[in-house]
């Protein structure tokens, strides 16, 4: 029964929050309800039993890549009554991706009732940690390096994007420089007679 | 022991029927919180006091003996405190702000195992589940600048934030040496793997790394940088007044126990003796020295180093710690792998 209600409580705050997603005007809100409707996706998946699933959804989403948005929409001030203006007009092309989206959706729920393949990581009665990265590891090895590969240009493509051509006469702070000076190198006494020094 | 908690649970399951579980979960975190809320209110006065000494200063000594009553005044000084609301905050963001950097810090004592039974929730994934949980504190922190509707909030928040996003890498990356050795996410098991030697020894670079990470991500002292009161009045709290402050205070204070129990047993062996012949203290007692040398070393940090500048801080973090602990995964890795322990 507990486990029942749990379950209710976090699909129903889930699905509230991402309503309040859209309809929100304040785009911080959005993100804000966006970050909730994580929390409680991830609330349902430890009742499912996937507590690592669960744990890197928390960490990779909510922690780096919805943090990382909220930097940015804060920081932008988007004036989202200009953008709302001319909605009305995409919305039929809004509806049709909508229609397109649910359509894969069905697609994949479908098949997954269908098949009668039960997930590996929920028979065997290892940590779902141990499962999932055994077969990420055997059976998935090339996606998953492919995966990587991929997330690993976009990184390097984001870095080269920002670099710049330094400045002609800029200073830069070298630490190990800093560090390897020595005191005859810094410092040097002089003997000032009286009355003469600057 | 056993038959108490047997009275307790027919006791219980009579009086609430089926709800008893749900209750019991209650009782058992208040029974957790209870020792974190005291500690954290001492530790206030053990900074200020240790700092003091350091300085060759007294410190608070007026209330009670040796001003130990002084946490209790503070706290009722706070509360009788009138919460000054400023008029263009963002009422609803900026209330729940303070709530959620403080949340996290309690909510992460659900997986300390204070020995090997004591533990409320004995999860596998428990160090994923406190980096998980620890990495929502930074939500706290953004939200309060940004619903203050100030420009000293503001930029400390964003500094915050952008400072905990990169020291979690790094200090994820130090504990993935002690995961390598321990074969286990689970902090019992990791305990457990340390009983011939703690891994402070084998991976000290990384205990070192990972001290200076969490102080950082902490916002403590030389990385205090959200709230350079020279730069920025007090950064993301400086619009809040009374107990919405002292909550971010509490928040902070509750994090640096956390993650000062959290280094005693990922590196110092947790509820382990670090003799054999020493093992008819109670681990409790081992894991609590433990915490509290680790704070002490907080508390010497602070008062020992100026602050850092930010783009220092920055370039420690993602040039220095993280390449290099990067290479020390890739090291454990191959040792592991031709010594055949893994």
């Amino acid at each position: 029964m507990v486990e029942q209600l749990t379950f209710y409580l976090f699909a129903l705050v889930a699905v509230v929050a991402a309503l309040r997603v859209i309809t929100a005007r304040n785009p911080v809100h959005s993100v804000l309800f966006l970050v909730l409707t994580f929390f409680s996706m991830s609330g349902i998946f430890v009742l499912l039993g996937a507590e690592f699933l669960a744990a890197i959804l928390i960490m990779v989403y909510m922690g780096a890549v919805a943090i990382l948005f909220l930097f940015v929409v804060m920081m932008l001030d988007v004036d989202f009554t200009q953008l709302r203006k001319g909605a009305i007009n995409h919305l039929p092309l809004g509806i049709a991706v909508g229609i397109v989206i649910l359509v894969e959706l069905a697609a994949v729920a479908m098949n997954l009732h269908l098949s009668g393949e039960v997930n590996p990581a929920l028979v065997e009665q290892v940590p779902n940690t141990m499962a999932i990265g055994k077969i990420l590891y055997t059976k998935y090895l090339f996606p998953f390096e492919i995966a990587s590969i991929v997330l690993l240009v976009a990184l390097v493509g984001a870095v080269v994007l920002t670099l710049r051509k330094p400045r002609p006469g800029l200073k830069r702070q070298v630490i190990s420089e800093q560090l390897a000076r020595t005191r005859e190198q810094s410092v040097e006494m002089k003997k000032v007679a009286s009355g003469e020094g600057a | 022991m056993a038959e108490l908690l047997e009275f307790i649970h027919g006791f219980g399951g009579d009086l609430f029927g089926g709800l008893w579980p749900l209750v019991w979960t209650v009782v058992k975190i208040g029974i957790l919180l209870a020792p974190v809320m005291f500690g954290v209110t001492y530790l206030t006065y053990a900074e200020r006091r240790v700092i003091g000494a350091m300085q060759i200063r007294v410190g608070p000594n007026r209330i009670g003996i040796f001003g130990l009553l002084q946490p209790l005044a503070d706290a009722v000084k706070l509360f009788f405190k009138e919460t000054v609301l400023p008029s263009k905050i963002d009422r609803p963001v900026f209330l729940i702000a303070p709530v959620l950097t403080m949340a996290p810090a309690l909510v992460c004592w659900a997986v300390i195992p204070f020995s090997p039974e004591l533990v409320l929730s004995d999860i596998n994934v428990g160090v994923l589940f406190i980096l998980a949980i620890s990495s929502l504190g930074a939500y706290g922190i953004l939200m309060s600048g940004w619903a203050s509707n100030s420009r000293y909030a503001f930029l400390g928040s964003m500094r915050s934030a952008a400072q905990m996003v990169s020291y979690e890498v790094s200090m994820g990356f130090t504990l993935i040496p002690v995961i390598m050795l321990a074969g286990s996410l689970n902090l019992g098991d990791i305990v457990e793997s340390q009983k011939d030697m703690w891994n402070m020894i084998p991976l000290f670079p990384m205990f070192i790394i990972y001290f200076i990470s969490v102080v950082a991500e902490t916002n403590r002292a030389p990385f205090d940088l959200p709230e350079a009161e020279a730069e920025l009045v007090a950064g993301f709290i400086t619009e809040y007044s009374a107990m919405a402050s002292g909550m971010f205070f509490m928040g902070e204070y509750a994090n640096l126990i956390l993650v000062s129990a959290m280094g005693s047993i990922m590196f110092l062996g947790g509820w382990l003796p670090p003799l054999e012949i020493l093992g008819f203290i109670p681990g409790l007692i081992w894991l609590a020295l433990k915490i509290c040398f680790l704070l002490f070393v907080f508390l010497w940090i602070r008062a020992t180093f100026p602050r850092y500048r930010y783009d220092q801080l920055m370039r420690l973090g993602w040039k220095v710690f993280l390449p290099f602990s990067l290479f020390w995964v890739f090291l454990t890795g191959a040792v592991l792998h031709l010594t055949g322990l893994a």
